[in-house]
């Protein structure tokens, strides 16, 4: 009796044993948003890196805002965000080394096909805000301090408008990652700003359709930081740098572009070193 | 399942595919949420049960007081825990030196303190049966506390692991505290839980259903081992 309650906690350890925890090889963290994550782009690059480097890098992907934080708190080695003011200010306040260009793509304005706003060909994004907001056409909001979010707040101010703040009953802030939000959206026939990549790599469509693209002011900066080690003493700064180094170059420049969905480019390389050498 | 008014089809057969054919990501997965929940339940009975039958076994002040708190904290919410250890476990908390956060261990033990009250609620629960029914016969033989609570333990066995299979259920269920403290990280730190809400937010409604059915089969396996070792032991026991 006794035995065979041991033999079960035997039984039920093995599997601890059995799953190495992995060799200790040098490993960084990087916080980045949930479209570099969902979109697949780490799982295409981040093996390319590896082979050349040894480093494992770890991808926690949150929320702009919330990557932000977690690199302000000293949790991450390196940022890779896009929410250009919030970056500029995290260096501007001591805890990133400094902010380059990494890449680029577009936000698009995604609607229902029923399109209730008649906003859908439309190239002005503004336009488009302005005839949901006169429609009173329900628009989901990822109100999680993300990219996104806050690129999707700077254009309702150039509308001249201000959901977040009035709460009009068309206006659903769900807090939750650009997945959510569009399944969301699906779900209750509404607008929703959205991140190219997170749309093209998006498996649930169903209803929803591209409403507004192509104007300049949905234009979506990519940038990486590594998180400053005088700030965080920890922070793993040379196989950080070396990411960061990497992924500027035209290696990484490359690996980025040649990451497509359905024969489509997701995102749209632009490191200054990269476009230096391609100038010189 | 309705979606849009439009009907699909759950694949969940790709996903048990998936498993049966050995795919090694999955198998990854499915191997860490064992060992981080099977980790945390037997870190929390080790510290729970004991807790549990010496709270069930003895009369002290503040005896009540520890009972109700248990039995509330048994309705942890997971985000909450997950929160308060991110703080606690974060570069800038008070355990950050261990640089434990992102990690599986930080996992084990958000799970552990999310179970621990559920183990140590429910083994003061059914020890205190026993102890109701026994106390005469062992104050009678002048067992000590210690050999008392260690003749309860063993005569509530199969009542304990019962509790202890409910707190592995809530613990493997739980993907709130995984995810904050975790992180979700590819390869490192995904489990069953988090992968489902990761494939559910891409819109990959058929696979995340689909590892939502692996989920709870392998939660019935368990149990059904656990049942069935039960009906062993008690043929045995004549």
């Amino acid at each position: 009796m006794r035995l065979s309650f041991l033999a079960t906690l035997a039984l039920a350890l093995v599997p601890i044993g059995a799953a190495s925890v992995g060799a200790q090889e040098t490993s960084i963290v990087v916080a980045s948003t949930t479209s570099t994550e969902d979109s697949g782009l780490f799982k295409h690059i981040l093996p390319l890196f590896q082979a050349k480097t040894g480093i494992d890098v770890k991808v926690v992907a949150q929320g702009t805002g919330q990557a932000l934080d977690t690199a302000r708190r000293g949790d991450a080695d390196v940022v890779f965000v896009h929410a250009k003011a919030l970056e500029e200010k995290f260096v501007a306040d001591g805890y990133g080394v400094a902010r380059f260009d990494v890449m680029y793509n577009d936000f698009i304005l995604i609607g229902p096909k029923g399109d209730p706003a008649k906003v859908t060909g439309g190239k002005d994004v503004v336009v488009a805000l302005k005839a949901i907001a006169a429609t009173k056409s329900p628009f989901v909001s990822r109100g999680d301090k993300s990219g996104t979010h806050s690129a999707e707040l700077k254009l309702w101010t150039v509308a001249a408008l201000d959901p977040q703040k009035d709460k009009p009953d068309w206006y659903r802030e769900i807090g939750q990652g650009m997945g959510a939000a569009l399944n969301t959206a699906g779900a209750m026939g509404a607008y929703v700003l959205s991140d190219r990549a997170t749309w093209i790599s998006f498996k649930n469509k169903d209803s929803l359709e591209i409403a507004v693209e192509g104007d300049t002011r949905l234009f979506n900066q990519y940038g990486i930081i590594l998180v400053d080690p005088k700030k965080h003493p920890h922070v793993k700064a040379k196989p950080g740098q070396a990411f960061i180094d990497w992924v500027l170059s035209a290696e990484g420049q490359n690996a980025i572009r040649s990451y497509r969905i359905d024969g489509q480019q997701l995102f749209f390389p632009n490191s200054e070193q990269a476009q230096r050498k391609k100038a010189g | 399942m309705q979606v849009n008014g439009s009907t699909r089809i759950v694949d969940v057969g790709s996903a048990l595919d998936l498993v049966l054919s050995g795919d090694p990501t999955l198998l990854r997965i499915v191997g860490l949420s064992l060992t981080v929940t099977v980790t945390a339940t037997l870190a929390a009975a080790a510290i729970g049960i004991p807790f549990g039958a010496f709270v069930a076994t003895s009369r002290f002040r503040g005896r009540s007081a520890i009972i109700v708190m248990l039995n509330a904290l048994m309705g942890l919410p997971p985000v909450v825990v997950g929160l308060a250890l991110f703080l606690a476990l974060s570069r800038s908390g008070p355990l950050g030196g261990f640089g434990l956060l992102f990690t599986p261990s930080a996992m084990i033990i958000a799970q552990t303190l999310l179970i621990l009250p559920i183990i140590a609620a429910l083994t003061r629960q059914a020890i205190e049966d026993l102890w109701l029914e026994y106390a005469h016969e062992l104050t009678a033989m002048q067992i000590g506390p210690i050999g008392r609570i260690m003749t309860l333990v063993y005569e509530g066995r199969f009542a304990l692991a019962t509790i202890l299979l409910a707190g592995f259920g809530r613990a493997a269920a739980e993907v709130g505290a995984v995810m904050i403290v975790g992180g979700n990280i590819d390869g490192f730190t995904r489990v069953m839980t988090t992968t489902i809400a990761l494939e559910t937010s891409k819109g990959n409604l058929e696979l995340a259903i689909g590892l939502g059915i692996v989920l709870i089969a392998l939660v019935m396996v368990i149990n059904a081992a656990t049942w069935a070792l039960r009906a062993w032991a008690d043929r045995h026991a004549g």
